[in-house]
């Protein structure tokens, strides 16, 4: 006996292919063409109420049911991770509602489905991202008012945002964002580019992939297309710059990607390691050894598999 | 009942057509000047290409105004619209959320149809052009987002003054329409982030 | 070779299992049927239908059931299901003037025709547990009125509209479909169709909150209790194909009118103004909240300065609906640990700067001193 079971097969035909209705579809199929024809600008639309709860990737989960289709590969991560709960939790629900192909390699995979990362693999023309986004106006923390922000961007005042990174310097000799960093789209809207970390930035710019943006609770979505220019704001004087580590991964001993900490007792012992999951298994099949890589089989982190 | 049995089938998959109709119109329109093909397996009514009736089937509904040139209107393209998509047909371009236009009339110009405002540059129409060919013309270099450098393209059959037109749409950015280029089953799209140069 | 360790999918089949348990709790006592919670927790289940938007006894019973009485996990349920069921139409709107009363008081009035008719209230119950509930000995004596209640039970504000003093509804002009929230994404200012189905739906204390904060001051508001009457009425469909009203069945709802301090100008006599609140089931405490908040979102219409959280309609819509706010607040629990990662080295870095700033400062400082 299993304790896992799924609904029985004569319970699916209640629901439409990916969940949504063809109508809904549409309504987003619409909105998700002009979000391509205006880079960065965002487009209100009808949200539905999903099964799965706001601020949890309703917004992402609806793009990619508008766009999905049976010769997809599907990709769902959160944190770079394709195990976080969450992650696993929405491969389900396409797995379920669009009998979805999914995979963890970033390079098979056609949609990529994403919270808080872009991997670190490059991504290839063909492929489309999904942001989930929680909040969708980068303007929202200077001016709480959605009746203000859409006039700042009908007139493209960005001025506030301006003198805010400007006082951050001035109050810490930087900019002290560190994720969910603005940017200006195609040079004309502030955007923002979700809570990834600023280290993700500049792979937005002129990204050969489709990049798509959903805001479930505040109906946003919102896209970049493939080849647009996408600038992290800066001055002169303090030019962006990205996250650096000073050591590389203890798992695959990569020097290049975003990495996670990880606490490995309790006096305070900490390692890195690669938090897109793919990428760093990729390595170590490859054969790259990181310097903690027996400590993590230990902790159980890692498991040593027989050839 | 005799009405319904004179007007052509849309799609016989409706959930799996859509959806592959809109990747095609998506990348028409985030990678323009791309030429996309779309498999409807339809037979369009008279006076519709194929790439239309699909686009129109894949995204029109109750929700959104479509206009169509008036012969299309009062024939079988306006009733096989209004029965497979339930939308209402305007007879003002302004009021239109899609339009289908000759590529060859002269009227109406790009200029008659809604390019939203600047609150809400959405609320703009889409413009399906139907032209005699997407290849063979008069060659057009576009630039913008969706294109890495420049891409040329030389549709056929267009009205002489629509790249001007074009050009006037793409200075209002970010307001504007926004355009599907279709023949035959093929599309390309010209949105209006899309800045064009013609070869002098 | 090493390979991650993976359990995300088998922990969370595990979360199932153990919801499971935890809502069953103790086998030895009897699990609660749907009926039972239909039957005698009528007002929680009022709520859920309120809050999910959806009128459905069963099915509120159900989402109680399921979500362990968790109300707000109720609503969700009610909601998620909602969204994907077909829409026939639109019903015609519901004569609350018709009602059939089981409860209709009025503040505004010591006796009009049909009298006050307290009904089933906890109004005058003293707050005392009966402890004979504890040991299921509830005992329900039905009883009959000594006169049936009269046929006619005219709503107070109509009276006073009657009189003109009342300030009248009257339909936006060419009387157009109410706006849908749950179908499009609404725009500011917010007409008050929108305002009144995003209240309806809204979270009851939140509103309950906003409709006291009023009270208190933050909002000019004096109202006075017009009429709350709780009853029901039926509700009629007219099938393009038949072209005449079909009667689908009865609904209970509760109504609160609120009659506010009285508008006028030069060239308007004063009026009494309107809050207006219609909620599923047996709900006072939502209703009259929300009169309270409809009023005070009417400054605008009224001339009056929109400066407290009760008066700004993107305050109070985008901030009323309890699903999407426990989503949002809940999410925090997801992991966040990039964007920390981010914030710690950061702070690391910023920290390290400082400490090699303020040591190059005490070596510069000796040589300061000679
Ligand atoms: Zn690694």
């Amino acid at each position: 006996m299993t304790m896992h079971q799924v609904p029985a097969e004569d319970t699916k035909p209640a629901y439409n292919y990916a969940y949504l209705d063809e109508q809904t579809k549409r309504m987003i199929r619409r909105a998700l063409l002009k979000a391509v024809a205006v880079p960065g600008y965002q487009v209100p639309f009808g949200s539905r109420e999903m099964p799965l709860a706001r601020g949890w990737g309703t917004g992402g989960i609806q793009v990619t049911a508008a766009i999905i289709g049976p010769s997809d590969a599907l990709k769902v991560i959160d944190q770079g991770a394709d195990d976080t709960t969450n992650a696993v939790s929405i491969r389900k629900f396409f797995e379920r509602t669009a009998d979805a192909r999914t995979t963890e390699a970033t390079e098979e995979a056609t949609i990529i489905q994403t919270r808080h990362r872009i991997p670190e693999a490059p991504l290839k023309s063909g492929q489309v991202i999904v942001y989930q986004v929680p909040m969708p106006e980068p303007l929202r923390k200077l001016e709480p008012r959605e009746a203000e922000t859409r006039k700042m961007h009908a007139w493209a005042e960005y001025g506030l945002m301006q003198v805010k990174l400007y006082e951050n310097i001035a109050r810490f000799g930087e900019v002290t964002t560190t994720y969910d960093y603005p940017v200006l789209v195609n040079g004309r809207y502030v955007t923002a580019p979700s809570p990834i970390p600023k280290f993700d930035n500049p792979k937005m710019h002129m990204s050969p992939a489709l990049q798509l943006f959903g805001a479930g609770r505040e109906k946003r979505i919102y896209a970049i297309p493939p080849h647009t220019s996408v600038k992290s704001l800066d001055f002169e004087d303090h030019p962006f710059r990205i996250q650096s580590w000073t050591e590389p991964c203890g798992l695959c001993g990569a020097g290049d990607s975003y990495l996670d900490e990880v606490v490995i007792d309790d006096r305070g012992a900490r390692m890195f390691v690669c938090s897109d999951s793919h990428y760093c298994e990729t390595r170590r099949a490859e054969g790259h050894r990181g310097a903690m890589l027996g400590d993590a089989a230990l902790t159980g982190l890692v498991e040593e598999t027989k050839p | 009942m005799s009405a319904q049995n004179m007007i052509a089938p849309g799609f016989s998959d409706p959930v799996f057509q859509s959806q592959a109709a809109f990747r095609a119109l998506l990348d028409a329109l985030s990678e323009p000047g791309t030429l996309r093909r779309v498999d409807g397996d339809i037979t369009p009514p008279e006076g519709m290409e194929a790439a239309t009736a699909i686009a129109l089937l894949a995204l029109a509904d109750y929700e959104t105004p479509v206009w169509l040139p008036q012969a299309l209107r009062d024939g079988p393209a306006g009733q096989w619209l209004r029965f497979h998509c339930g939308v209402t047909l305007v007879a003002e371009p302004g009021q239109a959320t899609f339009a289908v236009i000759d590529g060859t009339a002269a009227e109406p110009t790009l200029a008659a149809f809604n390019p939203g405002n600047d609150q809400f540059p959405d609320r703009s129409a889409t413009v399906l052009v139907q032209g005699a060919a997407l290849e063979g013309g008069a060659g057009v270099t576009l630039s913008g987002p969706g294109i890495p450098g420049t891409r040329d393209i030389a549709p056929n059959g267009l009205r002489a003054g629509i790249w001007a037109e074009l050009e006037e749409n793409a200075a209002l950015y970010p307001l504007g329409v926004d355009l599907v280029l279709c023949h035959g089953d093929g599309m390309l799209g010209l949105p209006r982030s899309t800045r064009i140069e013609e070869a002098r | 070779m090493y390979v991650a360790v993976k359990g995300g999918e088998a922990a969370i089949l595990a979360t199932h299992d153990l919801v499971a348990e935890a809502r069953r709790g103790d086998p030895t006592v009897p699990e609660i049927t749907v009926a039972q919670i239909r039957e005698q927790q009528a007002l929680a289940c009022a709520r859920v239908m309120n809050e999910g938007s959806l009128y459905d006894m069963d099915l509120a019973a159900l989402a109680l059931k399921q979500s362990q009485g968790d109300v707000i996990e109720g609503a969700f349920l009610m909601r998620a299901y909602r969204t994907t069921l077909p829409r026939f139409g639109s019903s015609e709107p519901v004569d609350t003037a018709a009602m059939a009363i089981r409860r209709r008081i009025s503040a505004t009035y010591k006796d009009l025709p049909g009298g006050q008719v307290l009904g089933p209230t906890y109004d005058y119950t003293h707050r005392l547990f009966d402890f004979a509930l504890m040991d299921g000995e509830s005992e329900a004596t039905p009883r009959t009125a000594p006169a049936p209640l009269d046929a006619a039970m005219p709503r107070v504000p109509d009276i006073l509209g009657a009189e003109g003093l009342m300030e009248p509804e009257v339909p936006p002009e060419g009387d157009p479909a109410p706006f849908d929230l749950t179908r499009g994404s609404i725009t500011f200012p917010a007409g008050r169709d929108v305002r009144l189905q995003s209240m309806a739906r809204g979270d009851e204390g939140f509103l309950l909150g906003l409709g006291y904060s009023v009270q208190r001051g933050y909002g000019h508001s004096h109202p006075f209790v017009g009429e709350v009457r709780v009853g029901e009425v039926c509700v009629e469909f007219v099938p393009e194909e038949l072209g005449f009203a079909v009667d689908l069945g009865d609904v209970t709802l509760t109504e609160c009118q609120m009659v506010n301090q009285f508008q006028g100008s030069k060239d308007v006599a004063p009026q009494f103004t309107r809050g207006y609140g219609l909620v599923f089931g047996h709900a006072e405490r939502k209703a009259m909240s929300m009169s309270l908040v409809d009023r005070s979102l009417k400054c605008r219409e009224f001339g009056e300065a929109a400066v407290y959280p009760a008066q700004q309609d993107e305050f109070v819509l985008y901030h009323a609906d309890n699903v999407e706010a426990a989503g949002f607040v809940e999410h925090l629990k997801l992991p966040h640990y990039v964007d920390f990662q981010g914030e710690l080295e950061l702070i690391r870095r910023i920290h390290k700067e400082r400490e090699e700033r303020l040591a190059r400062q005490n070596e510069d400082l000796p040589e300061a001193a000679e």
